[in-house]
């Protein structure tokens, strides 16, 4: 039995159960001709006994599509000749994604005959056990229903039973977001472990020298020092810090002039505009960052008699700046535009100008949230990935001037992770360690800026 | 006094012009963001549409029997086998009537892109009759020769410098002038998938990874955050629980995406032991980052549906629940899609986490399931950006387009779910 077969019986299982319920209830109603009749709805017995099918059929598949691969893989290891095993000098596990990847419709001529034999097994068990697994489903289901058509009487309140089932559903639905996090936070710590294991925990935190590609040769012990972490720290905070040079003055004014300046119409107009830049995806600034600015920077320092790297800081860093411009110039406005009028009002009346009155007293009353929203853009900015993997450098220079290369904690991630497989190597589980501390870094701040936000919001409201 | 009312007096004409200065320093920023928007969209669209047509070469091709068929057997396998190259060589020698030496053929042979080779084995094996005969046909040039054509001014460069020697560029002068030389729309920038070469290379392949990794999001998120959104809005009692959901949904949407990306790594491919680059594992780390985004905009247009509609229901004996679902959610359904859409086009943007899992590989074919190996749009755009052949800039930026096509188009699609089914209470 083929899976579509397989869920077609199912769906086609679960609406005659549905209607078989529904029809039943009704049936026991209209014989009823005086006195109480059944507690809920018709309809209410029909939809009990389809969540009951619906939920097992979907339990039960779960379990197999979690434990079919450690089924099928006991299978084959009994199936393997010892001979063949002991001749190939790996682990059994290794013989086994080997079988699994040979294709047997395009078989590569020398592939030793048993492999060839156990493949074509392979294929046949695989098929086998689905089918097999299916049937078992299929029959749960079909006990299920029954057993949820037999219950149908007056003493079963139906409708209170499926609104408490989809209730739990909902919370279940609800629990995935902490299921999530806590996945997140378990990957990272025990990756990170396991890093930290062969490197000192204040080695890479408090290191100088990041050469993850010297440690990884075979037989060489991870160097002390080829994990220090601060170059890349040191060069994440440098585009940092240059991205919100550009985003904070610009996006700040663009915020001082939607809220305090602007007619609604224009206000209408420039804020999607603001948005676009927002939408416009990472990837996009990357290319834009890379292609245009880059070289455009190389050749305009160039005149002046400069140098710069092609891939300098400066030009990942303005480049991410005009990406965070939105995300400032959005929340500054709304913190802005929640001062209260009657400071305003008091500030006029007292004879100040509009832009002494956005000096003196509104930018000091939203000082908190403008910080809450720069603290926001500083944790996107950490975090945001594309941008710097395209024009930023892949070599970690300790170095604060911006016209240099210099590398991300994210671009570190990224070159280590990407195209290598090895997954026991100090260098891939490096990665990992570098995202805990992103993880927490963007988490931190993202904490202390909601803080102040809500705490502000709660000063005016 | 006056002296006061003086000093104020003195002090207006400044106050007067830092209001101004102020004013329009506001004004600069918005103008700024503006500019930069429209440098990016135009340095894009300015490279992008050159890789939207590409160069052909008009080419009289000699189907020499010795080469194609020496046995005279008209055997297809035998054809198939020939060697095409020779031929494509030997007819454009044709068209340069002076002396060529060895390595003139191999620079001329390197006008037509290597794909034409197959397209004239089949094209005789179809038409058999031509063998021995002359026929004018386009081929299609390569990458190098395309990118000259495109852009005039590299002409002028060095000999190391430009792509082709002087005398490819000579060449090519004399078949521009011979009219032998057209622009068409670039089919197989919309049909395939990657290639190593520029000229073969396409957008489709990834165009489908996209397509079945918002699939598998769209199948995973929205039901699982519309139902989360509807519990958090409606039902949920206020206590320590769901205010701890709540804080871990804040959370969900603030981590950076390339840690979804750690998370698809370390549980989906070294746990569960799904396969690599797979629009699947792709799909479920998107959906687990588009879920915050979803929730919050089930729970907005939830909170914007008016409390008459559930009083109403509940004064009409309903129960909460039904009351919820059969009432507040059918009117909140344009806010959910609207919201939905627009988590669905930052999830097709999105390309951090693919590259964690996988989806950055060098993949020939279109994807046809949810397991096979693919890339995403976002993904083929950085892809190409790396690789270092000149002709890929043009595709790079091409494939932006694409990106930001779609995106237009599925926003546009959202602000009109809005404006047309949003119901202002």
């Amino acid at each position: 039995m083929g899976f579509w077969s397989f869920f077609f019986i199912i769906v086609f299982l679960g609406l005659t159960t549905r209607w078989y319920g529904t029809n039943k209830a009704l049936k026991l109603n209209s014989n009823i001709k005086e006195g109480p009749k059944l507690p809920s709805l018709p309809s209410y017995y029909g939809a009990n006994a389809f969540l009951w099918l619906v939920i097992s059929v979907l339990l039960f598949l779960i379990v197999w599509v979690f434990s079919k691969p450690y089924i099928l893989d006991y299978i084959l290891i009994q199936n393997i000749p010892k001979a063949l095993i002991d001749e190939f000098g790996g682990t059994p596990n290794m013989l086994i994604d080997i079988i699994k990847a040979t294709d047997i419709s395009n078989i590569f001529p020398g592939t030793n005959p048993i492999i060839i034999e156990n493949a074509l097994y392979y294929n046949k068990i695989d098929k086998l056990i689905d089918s097999i697994a299916y049937s078992i489903i299929l029959f749960v289901g079909l006990t299920v229903s029954i057993f949820s058509i037999n219950r149908i009487s007056f003493l079963f309140k139906a409708r209170q039973a499926v609104e408490k089932t989809n209730i739990n559903l909902l919370i279940l639905c609800s629990t995935i977001a902490i299921i999530a996090t806590i996945g997140i936070i378990l990957s990272l710590i025990f990756e990170a472990l396991r890093f930290f294991e062969k490197v000192n925990f204040f080695d890479f935190l408090f290191g100088f020298n990041w050469s993850p590609q010297t440690a990884i040769r075979e037989g060489q012990v991870a160097s002390d020092g080829a994990f220090g972490a601060i170059p890349i720290f040191s060069g994440t905070l440098l585009i940092t810090f240059v991205a919100m040079f550009v985003a904070i003055p610009i996006g700040l004014f663009s915020a001082i002039y939607l809220a305090e300046y602007a007619k609604p119409s224009l206000r209408s107009t420039f804020k999607p505009i603001l948005e676009i830049l927002a939408g416009v995806p990472t990837v996009v600034y990357g290319f834009f960052a890379a292609i245009t600015v880059g070289p455009f920077l190389k050749n305009f320092v160039g005149e002046f008699g400069f140098t710069i790297a092609s891939e300098s800081a400066i030009a990942a860093g303005g480049v991410m700046g005009i990406m965070i411009i939105p995300f400032i110039s959005s929340l500054s406005d709304d913190v802005i535009r929640a001062v209260p009028q009657n400071l305003r009002d008091g500030s006029y009346a007292m004879g100040a100008t509009k832009s002494e009155t956005v000096k003196k007293i509104i930018l000091p009353a939203a000082l908190p949230g403008i910080m809450g929203a720069v603290l926001l853009a500083i944790s996107r900015a950490i975090g945001e990935t594309m941008i710097v993997v395209m024009a930023a450098g892949i070599a970690a220079n300790l170095t604060l001037n911006p016209f240099e290369s210099v590398t991300t904690v994210t671009v570190q991630i990224v070159t280590l992770l990407v195209g290598d497989q090895e997954f026991d190597s100090a260098k891939t589980l490096a990665a990992f360690a570098l995202g805990i501390t992103l993880f927490f870094a963007t988490l931190f701040l993202n904490i202390i800026a909601l803080r102040i936000v809500q705490k502000y919001r709660e000063k005016y409201d | 006094m006056t002296n006061n009312l003086d000093r104020v007096e003195l002090s207006l004409v400044g106050r007067k012009r830092s209001e101004r200065l102020f004013k329009f320093y506001g004004f600069l920023g918005i103008l700024i963001a503006f500019l930069f928007l429209i440098t990016i969209l135009y340095s894009v669209i300015s490279q992008g549409q050159k890789a939207f047509f590409t160069t052909f070469i008009k080419v009289n091709i000699f189907f020499d029997s010795e080469i194609i068929d020496p046995q005279n057997q008209r055997n297809d396998e035998d054809i198939r086998y020939a060697n095409f190259n020779k031929i494509i060589t030997e007819s454009l020698k044709k068209k340069f009537p002076e002396n060529l030496n060895k390595n003139d053929s191999k620079e001329l042979s390197s006008f037509i892109s290597s794909s034409e080779a197959d397209y004239l084995s089949e094209f005789v094996v179809k038409n058999k009759d031509y063998i021995g005969k002359y026929k004018n046909m386009w081929l299609l040039a390569s990458s190098n020769i395309d990118v000259i054509v495109k852009n005039p001014e590299m002409e002028d460069l060095d000999e190391e410098d430009r792509l082709i020697s002087d005398k490819q560029l000579g060449w090519l002068n004399q078949i521009r002038l011979n009219k032998e030389l057209k622009k068409e729309l670039n089919k197989n920038f919309f049909t395939k998938a990657d290639s190593t070469e520029p000229e073969q290379a396409g957008i489709w392949g990834s165009l489908v990874g996209s397509f079945l990794t918002l699939l598998i999001t769209l199948i995973l998120s929205f039901p699982v955050a519309v139902a989360a959104g509807v519990f958090l809005e409606e039902l949920a009692p206020k206590n320590k629980f769901t205010e701890f959901l709540e804080v871990n949904i804040n959370n969900l949407a603030a981590v950076p995406s390339i840690i979804f990306g750690l998370l698809g790594l370390a549980i989906f491919l070294n746990i569960m032991h799904l396969p690599r680059s797979a629009p699947i594992v792709g799909g479920m780390v998107l959906a687990l980052m588009t879920l915050p985004t979803i929730i919050i905009a089930t729970r907005s247009s939830l909170k914007s549906v008016p409390p008459s509609i559930r009083e109403a229901a509940i004064g009409l004996g309903a129960t909460r629940f039904q009351s919820v679902v059969d009432h507040v959610l059918p009117l909140a359904i344009p806010g959910i899609m609207t919201g939905t859409i627009i988590g669905m086009s930052r999830a097709l943007g999105e390309s951090a986490p693919l590259l964690m899992i996988g989806m950055v590989a060098f993949i020939v074919d279109v994807p046809t399931t949810f397991l096979d190996s693919s890339t995403a749009l976002p993904v083929q755009i950085y892809l190409w950006k790396s690789t270092a052949a000149r002709g890929f800039v043009e595709l790079t930026a091409a494939g932006v387009i694409v990106l930001l096509v779609f995106l237009i188009l599925m926003n546009g699609l959202a602000v009109f779910i809005r404006q047309k089914f949003e119901k202002k209470w």
